[in-house]
């Protein structure tokens, strides 16, 4: 159920993200979503694409660092309290959020949250349980 | 400034009679450590050398020299010269595994170290009518120990601090009016902030002199110390392996510092060929100590770049001067008084499962050192959780320590992002001046 999160180690100096962004979009793949942590040093850049295979040989073969990491994606009502709602029945199955970052849909009415946690199939249960409706890369890829 | 000795005979003797005086003691101590120490004895017998070819302290040369290496070899009692039950100590170089030295003294071997502490003490106008304040570490390192028996011989009234806790160490300076401090330049830089931040001005502080070792400074250093605690500021130089702090020591004249040559015959040699060179050359130092029973070493290569002078001192003391080192023949750093090799970093990253692709970047702000370690992130280290690497980082930090004794920065960088130059990686910034 989970869908495929890009992970990009990144360095904290001018001129990384680009060079990453770059390469994605010479090799026509599409950035669904983006979040960046940040330290002093470093950065770990998250991405949704549409087209993984390509995006993991390029970024390689141009000597990044990266793995793919399994999240949950939830598919929220565009309005306040929505993402709260999602949040609280995960807090209150005390499932700790790691991190994360939510896109729009551009048609339906829709926004998606990214989840991290540490057990993706408890979490998953958890919010279908309460109505939620989780995405799959198919549906990243349709949108 | 009036000039005192601790022991004049000696500081004072004639060319002619300090010779006699190395010959008579190198012949005795060929012999002992012949006779006491077997790995010193295959290395000269090896050199089809026996104690009969050492007539004078001219034959010095006929010598096999020691390394850094042998005394890692012969950890821990293989160059002990004198039976367990007759030594009273050990000290130890700063607790860097693999590279381990411990050196034992008999009591003969400490009171010999503490003369030359008191000379170093004496010659900078220390008398019994000082306070001598001792912040250098108090335990397996020598700069503690050491000047507290300087202190002590000289008659000093002596306030063993040890290092660290600078709001005691002020309290103590001024409400005892410490006169003379022992500590490293850095913290003697470092305890000069703290006293201005705190409203003292330099005619304020009780303190007339400093001897400062153990760590490399510049002049620049010498000066703002000078003027900030309103001093005169000594360099003084010793190493565990031949004894500590006070193998050689600064006089009035600040241009070098005299060799206790009657106890610590110093070479300057070719590191290259191992070749004797004239004085005033600029070679590797190498000692030979003349008096010790428990850990005597026979010209011991110590891997500094010196030069050494007899011209005449307007201090009258006669021993040798050596110049301040001017670097290393091995890649050795000495970051914050600690000796730390590049590859005992690398033995670290290979135990905690990373690549050896590492960069040390040393820097002087403030006058302290800051001691960052860059290295590569791995594939298999890498998650996407920034508290994970947070802790990794802090993590190899805390293994650095525990290897080195003190605490570097680590930063985790890109694969491939450390610069190597024609293949091979720079291993070293060292940004600091120094000379």
């Amino acid at each position: 159920m989970a869908i495929r999160q890009l992970t990009v180690f990144v360095e904290n100096k001018q001129g990384t993200i680009v060079s990453v962004t770059d390469i994605l979009a010479k090799n026509n793949v599409n950035i669904r979503a983006l979040s960046i942590a940040e330290t002093e040093d470093f950065g770990i850049l998250r991405l949704i694409v549409n087209n993984e295979a390509t995006a993991v040989k390029t970024l390689e073969e141009a000597g990044f660092l990266l793995k793919i990491t399994e999240v949950i994606g939830v598919k929220i009502g565009d309005a306040p309290g929505k993402l709260t709602a999602a949040l609280k029945v995960l807090d209150d199955a005390n499932v700790n959020v790691e991190y994360l970052y939510a896109f729009m849909a551009r048609t339906e009415k829709h926004a998606y949250v990214v989840l991290r946690v540490e057990e993706n199939a408890e979490a998953e249960n958890i919010l279908v349980n309460a109505g939620f409706h989780l995405i799959t890369d198919a549906d990243i890829d349709k949108l | 400034m009036e000039q005192n000795y601790y022991q004049r005979e000696i500081e004072t003797m004639s060319a002619e009679d300090m010779k006699k005086l190395q010959s008579e003691k190198l012949v005795k101590q060929v012999k002992h450590v012949y006779e006491n120490v077997p790995y010193y004895k295959n290395l000269m017998d090896e050199k089809g050398v026996t104690p009969d070819d050492i007539r004078s302290i001219d034959d010095l040369h006929k010598l096999p020299f020691l390394t850094k290496s042998d005394l890692r070899d012969a950890y821990p009692y293989g160059l002990l010269a004198k039976p367990l039950e007759d030594c009273v100590r050990i000290h130890s170089t700063s607790g860097t595994t693999g590279r381990r030295v411990v050196a034992f003294y008999t009591q003969h071997d400490v009171d010999l170290w503490e003369d030359c502490c008191a000379r170093a003490i004496t010659a900078v106008g220390g008398t019994k009518k000082d306070v001598c304040q001792v912040a250098y570490g108090y335990g397996l390192f020598t700069g503690g120990f050491g000047l507290n028996g300087g202190s002590h011989k000289v008659g000093c009234l002596t306030l063993p601090m040890s290092s660290g806790n600078t709001e005691r160490q002020v309290q103590f300076m001024m409400d005892l009016s410490a006169t003379i401090l022992c500590c490293t330049p850095s913290y003697a830089a470092y305890l000069g902030e703290s006293l201005k931040e705190q409203g003292y001005k330099p005619e304020d502080i009780p303190l007339k002199a400093g001897i400062f070792g153990a760590e490399p400074w510049t002049e620049e250093m010498r000066h703002q110390i000078e003027e900030t605690l309103g001093i005169k500021a000594y360099d003084i130089y010793g190493l565990t392996e031949t004894t500590g702090p006070g193998v050689a020591f600064e006089c009035s004249e600040q241009t070098g510092m005299h060799v206790n040559e009657d106890h610590f015959y110093a070479e300057i040699i070719d590191p290259d060929t191992g070749e004797v060179l004239p004085e005033g050359s600029k070679g590797e130092l190498v000692f030979t100590s003349l008096d010790k029973e428990a850990f005597p070493l026979l010209r011991y290569r110590t891997r500094d770049i010196c030069v050494l002078s007899r011209k005449k001192c307007s201090c009258g003391r006669t021993l040798v001067k050596m110049a301040k080192p001017m670097g290393r023949t091995d890649d050795m750093l000495i970051i914050r008084g600690v000796n730390v090799f590049p590859s005992q970093i690398e033995t670290v990253l290979l135990t905690e499962g990373y690549e050896p692709n590492y960069q040390i970047v040393v820097d002087r702000v403030n006058n302290n050192d800051t001691f960052e370690v860059n290295v590569e992130m791995t594939a298999a280290h890498f998650t996407d959780k920034v508290s994970e690497i947070l802790a990794m980082e802090k993590s190899l930090a805390n293994a650095m320590k525990t290897m080195l004794g003190i605490n570097p920065t680590v930063h985790l960088v890109a694969p491939k992002s450390i610069a190597r130059s024609e293949g091979k990686a720079v291993r070293v910034i060292d940004k600091r001046k120094l000379i």
